[in-house]
């Protein structure tokens, strides 16, 4: 027991306690110089109803602050996009490395680049590449008669959300291919053959045998994917920073923590983002009931 | 499987596609940041300059040196702190049955999905506290909050599949556990700490939100705060070719070490995710 003492009391003091201190803090009036100061203020942070005294009051707080609700809709949106189309072009990759030809490995090798790039490194190169007027995207597209005058594609608020998307599903689809992929392996070899033998299609092999089983690390990789994409912050911060139209919960609550001197408000933000995740994340084990133990291996 | 001639066209133009759009961002980083002045502006796709400009002034004027010899640091540390403190409890996790293991694991492997927002107010008091405001160890003990969950899960799942009976004849020479650990354990755990240590190196390199939050000068951030925080006076004035080339040298190392490990990064990857 003594071997789990330094990792466990390592966990608490970086992660259970500052989790409890985040929570606590949205509940008091904490400022950023005076975080020691902080006092209790109930649930004034998220929901409050200041009576005019006539008859006529309005509610306060998070719950209620149209900015918050578009930074929430702005997250939402983003993951389920940038999931979708990364499980979709993960699904294709995971299935193009899955055939034997000429140069597998390098090919391998390649895919995973954009993986190992820093994510900040990726967001500054796209926006190089976004540039309205000297980035090669636009160039490209003109070349290929696709627009006929440059777009803003950062600064737009229009096309600031197209932009993030691209950044990060170029980014984090070899993660996605990679995990189909390991799922596509534990195939056996035996059952493409009894189907080719019985002259399935190979279309309906796909749909009827290979997607079934492949279904579980699909689903795995969704789920590490979305618990992702919905605490996004490092591509926003450096691609499209200050407009509404990619704000989103990290964002959101960063901002008012450090740079608007609105710690316990910033706070609450954090502490609402935590239980959406911690949703998910419970119903996720509970629903795929992981092997803890190790018994089933 | 066999292939008629013109599936195996189909296969090659994706594979072609797929490469293309995964090497060509980083292809035309490095082709911008050997670009100075005004071919900068013009949009080529094959190199038409070979000027160092950009690398020389990124690293001799300037902190980028320093600010590189930081992330070395804070990764280099938080690989071997957080292997030593995963080796000795997954040895735990995996050998010694008690109540509660099941609960323990998972409650491990879901500090790994906290949103690191979630943390980042209580941490920043913490860190405070210690005194660490500003100093390259609060970067080393924040990171833990990712990479010990990781590599716990993943060298307790591997430790798990060594069969017993290769400790059992250690334990009746009259071997201590720490000794087991050491002469038994760490030699044929080698290839997934090896696996561990390099993903754990690459996500403490890449991390970005307590880096810009804990660390307040110049001197004394790491790159990706660096490169982000580059700027000019004017959105005309932003100096992309050094942007450029400061992005190629953070980044040249980490694409050197997936080509060359490439296997055993995916290997970690995977048991991470898959094993569940």
């Amino acid at each position: 027991m003594l071997f789990l003492v330094p990792m466990l009391v390592t966990l608490f003091v970086v992660a259970a306690w500052p989790l409890m201190r985040t929570i606590w803090f949205s509940l008091t009036d904490a400022s950023l110089d005076l975080i020691s100061q902080a006092e209790w203020v109930g649930f004034r942070n998220y929901l409050e109803y200041v009576d005019y005294g006539d008859g006529e009051g309005e509610y306060f707080g998070l719950l209620v602050d149209q900015r918050w609700w578009r930074a929430v809709w702005n997250t939402v949106w983003f993951s389920v996009v940038s999931v979708s189309f990364e499980t979709l072009f993960g699904l294709i990759i995971a299935l193009v490395l899955h055939q034997k030809f000429l140069g597998r490995g390098i090919v391998r090798a390649a895919v995973l680049i954009p993986w190992a790039i820093p994510t900040i490194v990726s967001a500054r190169m796209w926006g190089w590449m976004m540039h309205d007027q000297f980035g090669i995207l636009n160039d490209m597209a003109e070349r290929l008669g696709l627009i006929s005058e440059p777009i803003a594609w950062t600064a737009s608020p229009d096309t600031a959300m197209i932009a993030v998307l691209i950044v990060d599903i170029w980014k984090t689809t070899p993660f996605m291919a990679l995990l189909i992929l390991a799922g596509l392996q534990m195939v056996p070899d035996d059952i493409y053959e009894a189907a080719k033998l019985d002259g399935v299609p190979a279309f309906r092999t796909f749909r009827k045998v290979t997607l079934p089983l492949i279904l579980p690390a699909i689903l795995v990789a969704v789920v590490f994917r979305a618990l992702d994409a919905l605490r996004i912050f490092d591509i926003i911060y450096v691609l499209t920073p200050n407009t509404d139209a990619t704000r989103t919960m990290s964002v959101f609550a960063r901002e008012n923590l450090f740079d608007f001197d609105q710690f316990a408000y910033g706070s609450a933000a954090s502490t609402v983002l935590f239980l959406i995740i911690a949703v998910i994340t419970i119903a996720f084990i509970m629903a795929t009931r992981m092997d803890l133990e190790g018994k089933r291996s | 499987m066999k292939r008629t001639p013109l599936q195996n066209v189909g296969l090659y133009a994706l594979v072609i596609v797929i490469v293309l759009q995964a090497v060509f961002p980083f292809y035309y980083a490095i082709l911008t940041s050997l670009e100075d002045g005004q071919a900068l502006f013009e949009v080529n796709y094959l190199p038409e300059q070979v000027n160092l400009a950009n690398y020389r002034s990124m690293l001799t004027e300037g902190v980028f040196g320093r600010q590189i010899l930081n992330s070395v640091f804070v990764a280099t540390v938080v690989v071997l702190i957080s292997l030593t403190l995963a080796v000795t409890a997954s040895y735990a996790l995996s050998r010694i049955r008690f109540r509660g293991r099941g609960l323990l694991l998972l409650t491990i492997l879901s500090v790994s999905m906290f949103p690191q927002i979630a943390v980042l107010s209580g941490l920043f008091e913490v860190i405070r506290y210690f005194g660490l405001f500003n100093s390259l160890w609060a970067l080393v003990f924040s990171y833990m909050i990712f990479t010990l969950p990781f590599t716990v899960w993943v060298l307790t799942a591997f430790m798990r599949n060594l069969p017993v009976e290769i400790e059992e004849a250690a334990i009746m020479d009259g071997a201590s556990s720490l000794t087991i650990i050491r002469r038994v354990f760490l030699p044929l755990m080698w290839p997934a700490m090896v696996t561990t240590g390099l993903l754990a190196f690459i996500h403490a390199w890449n991390e970005f939100l307590f880096a810009l939050t804990f660390l307040s000068t110049d001197s004394q951030r790491t790159v990706p705060v660096a490169i982000a925080l580059i700027s000019g006076r004017s959105e005309f004035e932003i100096p992309w070719g050094n942007i450029m080339a400061a992005s190629v040298i953070v980044t040249l190392p980490l694409v050197m070490l997936v080509l060359v490990f490439q296997r055993k990064i995916v290997s970690g990857l995977t048991a991470g995710a898959v094993k569940g």
